[in-house]
């Protein structure tokens, strides 16, 4: 077969009007909120206009632009539609799954990480341990939305109970950060199956409505149970974490902090992984591709649903006792919506399912606004775009997950 | 006594807009059975349209009536004006993707929502004007009820009404419902799904709109995050009644406004979402289907 002859991208008369259309239709919708701006006190109001050129100019440049390329893939599309969609994202995840490009590959990875302390200060070494934590959350979020296609968005629920359990187990026992770690843990999982049980009959948005609401019943009841939290102030001064009772000064604690950050983030890129390919992770794929199939084959529906949530949660609990650790102070505006947000759109600019993915999603999604200081203040402005974006372009993510094959091609 | 009607009269207000907001939520789900979860966002832009309008009117100084006619109209039009966008650029894209990428994608909308409004007026609380004036005859039950409650219960009555006479009797109507029973159907009989649908993303956002101004002006302040806790909260009403049914919708908000009304008087005041919650989270395992709705039967 021959290629279709490529057209050309011209914009033809109909291609400029429509998009002239679309920027006067923008010009309109933004204009009260964008360009109108009142000061009720002093009873005055700014004409913001030129915010009305900007929005119609952009506006109408993206549409033109969205437009040129629908035309050009149509052009093309004889072509296209012949490769499943996979292939096209496939070969450059291929080019680095050989062992001979992967193991320098990761060494060099690997060393980047591992020498970072050494060579930049302790606030950058402090964001990266921010960062590196979000990677736990995101892969722990992961195994509930990604494996299991359970969308949780209370996940942020399990990272306070993790946070909170180290806070009042130091505060009121003075237990440690180790011994605090696995009970973290623990009740993170049974609150996972507390939230999963009432939920297991409910469907995708239903579920995601009623996990949203016990994540807010958990910050609200922090908020409000001042004798058991301390309510809206928090609790304060809890210990970093400790090594065999060595006195460290604040910068070597840092840095301690940083390397104890990395185990955790491998360990759990190294369990998730290790779930992913066992019966389990299979049995959530599965239960995410079609939930009547599964059953059919045979899958405890109720045990794999349970097990992702414990599991998920697990991780944001320990992320969670970490956090505490980190920062020495916890109070419940740390953990609202929007902090479930922003992992799950870790979660979902990686690509669901895709471990890969979503650890770099999390550096990318956390580091970012860090160094460009200038965008930092658009940063949620971003993401919510990033969400709309990812599922309309590329549902799949940055970096889709690589289904592992049983046919012996490799 | 009084405590106990002024609590009634203080639950039938929230009711009353909890009902515009939950209506554009079971309209929404009852045609293409999506859970929009930016709609609570049309309620906050609503709100800050009515602010920016009537402050801008009040400036130039229009006589009151004129303010608040004006003033609504704007908030309606503007708020449907962004219900119609973003159905076009977030939801129509994905009619035909897997359940989660609408979801995520109207998760995603909301954020952005909030945050245009917050870059574009202010991250604070601003002072809304009081928009309807004290009525004389009131006064000796003003303990119990204020004129913006009677406001609010007469106007949303209204609306309600123009909106049911809407679906049950006009030629739009009937297509809408045609469009909700099935749209493959829908589309063999001549109607145009696609406009159909946009026309019910501008009606739920014109209502959760005036829901907006109303609320706006008797609490007296708002800011860019209010959507998210209003939205949460109709969209319990609109299950609690069972969610794609109309007078479900407003059956729940009265039943959700007075419950929080009550418990928050008679109970404590520092749980008052968390009742909220408890009873979106109990009715969910309950009773999936709401008090009106119909339990559906997962076909294979």
């Amino acid at each position: 077969m021959t290629p279709a002859p490529e057209k050309t991208a011209m914009p033809t008369g109909k291609d400029i009007r429509q998009a002239l259309l679309t920027g006067f239709w923008f010009m309109f919708l933004t204009f009260p909120l964008l360009v109108i701006k009142v000061h009720p006190i002093e009873q005055t109001v700014t004409w913001r206009w030129a915010n009305m050129l900007w929005v119609g100019g952009l506006s109408a440049a993206v549409a033109l632009a969205c437009r040129l390329v629908a035309a050009h893939r149509a052009a093309g599309g004889e072509r296209r539609r012949q490769e499943p969609d996979r292939a096209i994202a496939a070969p450059s995840q291929a080019f680095f799954l050989t062992p001979s490009r992967l193991v320098p590959l990761l060494a060099a990875v690997g060393l980047f990480f591992l020498v970072f302390p050494l060579l930049f200060s302790t606030y950058q070494v402090n964001i990266m341990t921010t960062a590196l934590m979000y990677v736990v959350l995101g892969l722990g979020l992961n195994i509930v939305v990604g494996f299991a296609g359970l969308l949780d968005l209370g996940y942020v629920a399990f990272y306070a109970v993790g946070a909170y359990t180290y806070g009042l187990l130091h505060l009121h026992f003075g237990l440690g950060f180790w011994t605090a770690l696995p009970i973290g843990g623990l009740l993170g999982a049974l609150f996972g199956v507390l939230l999963g049980f009432p939920v297991l009959r409910l469907r995708g948005d239903y579920l995601a409505i009623v996990t949203l609401g016990f994540g807010e019943i958990i910050r609200l009841v922090l908020e409000n149970w001042g004798d058991f939290s301390q309510g809206p102030s928090g609790i304060a001064n809890i210990a970093r974490p400790g090594l065999f009772g060595i006195e460290m000064s604040l910068e070597t604690s840092l840095v301690y902090q940083y390397y104890l950050t990395i185990a955790m983030a491998l360990l759990t890129i190294f369990v998730v992984n290790r779930l992913r390919n066992s019966r389990i992770g299979r049995a959530w794929f599965a239960l995410r591709e079609d939930d009547i199939a599964c059953q059919a084959m045979g899958i405890n529906k109720t045990a794999i649903k349970l097990t992702a949530f414990a599991l998920g949660a697990t991780w944001a609990a320990m992320a969670g006792v970490l956090f505490a650790a980190k920062t020495t102070f916890i109070n419940p505006a740390s953990f609202t919506f929007l902090e479930s947000a922003i992992i799950l759109c870790i979660v979902v600019l990686g690509g669901m399912g895709s471990i890969v993915g979503v650890v770099a999603a999390a550096l990318i999604l956390m580091l970012l606004p860090e160094y460009l200081r200038a965008v930092a203040e658009y940063r949620m402005l971003v993401f919510g775009a990033v969400l709309v974006l990812m599922m309309i372009v590329q549902p799949q993510g940055l970096i889709p997950r690589v289904r592992r094959t049983y046919t012996g091609s490799h | 006594m009084e405590y106990f009607f002024e609590l009634l009269f203080s639950g039938l207000t929230r009711g009353s807009i909890y009902a515009l907001i939950a209506l554009g939520y079971t309209m929404v789900y009852g045609i293409i059975g999506l859970i929009n979860f930016a709609h609570g966002e049309m309620y906050m832009i609503g709100a800050f349209t009515a602010l920016i309008v009537s402050s801008v009117l009040t400036i130039y100084g229009l006589p009151l009536p004129a303010i608040l006619v004006l003033t609504a109209l704007a908030a309606a039009v503007w708020a449907g004006a962004y219900g119609f966008t973003v159905e076009r650029l977030a939801y129509r894209p994905l009619r035909n993707a897997p359940r989660l990428a609408p979801l995520i994608s109207a998760i995603g909308m909301s954020i952005f929502l909030q945050n245009y409004v917050l870059l574009a007026q202010t991250p604070d609380f601003v002072p809304f004007p009081t928009l309807i004036p004290e009525f004389a005859f009131l006064e000796p039950y003003g303990g119990i009820v204020g004129s913006s409650d009677l406001v609010i219960l007469a106007v949303s009555t209204l609306v309600m009404a123009a909106l049911t006479l809407l679906i049950k009797y006009t030629r739009i109507g009937k297509a809408m419902r045609a469009t909700a029973q099935d749209q493959k159907m829908a589309l063999l009989v001549g109607i145009n799904v696609d406009r159909i649908i946009s026309l019910t993303f501008v009606v739920g956002s014109a209502l959760a709109a005036i829901g907006g101004l109303l609320i706006a002006s008797h609490i007296g302040q708002i800011n860019f995050a209010i959507g998210f806790l209003a939205g949460i909260k109709a969209f319990t009403a609109a299950v609690l009644g069972g969610i794609g049914s109309i007078p479900g919708a407003v059956l729940g908000s009265f039943v959700l406004g007075l419950t929080e009304a009550f418990a928050t008087g008679y109970v404590s005041s520092d749980y008052e979402d968390v009742f909220a919650f408890s009873l979106l989270v109990l009715i969910l395992i309950f009773r999936p289907a709401g008090l009106l709705g119909k339990a559906a039967v997962e076909k294979v």
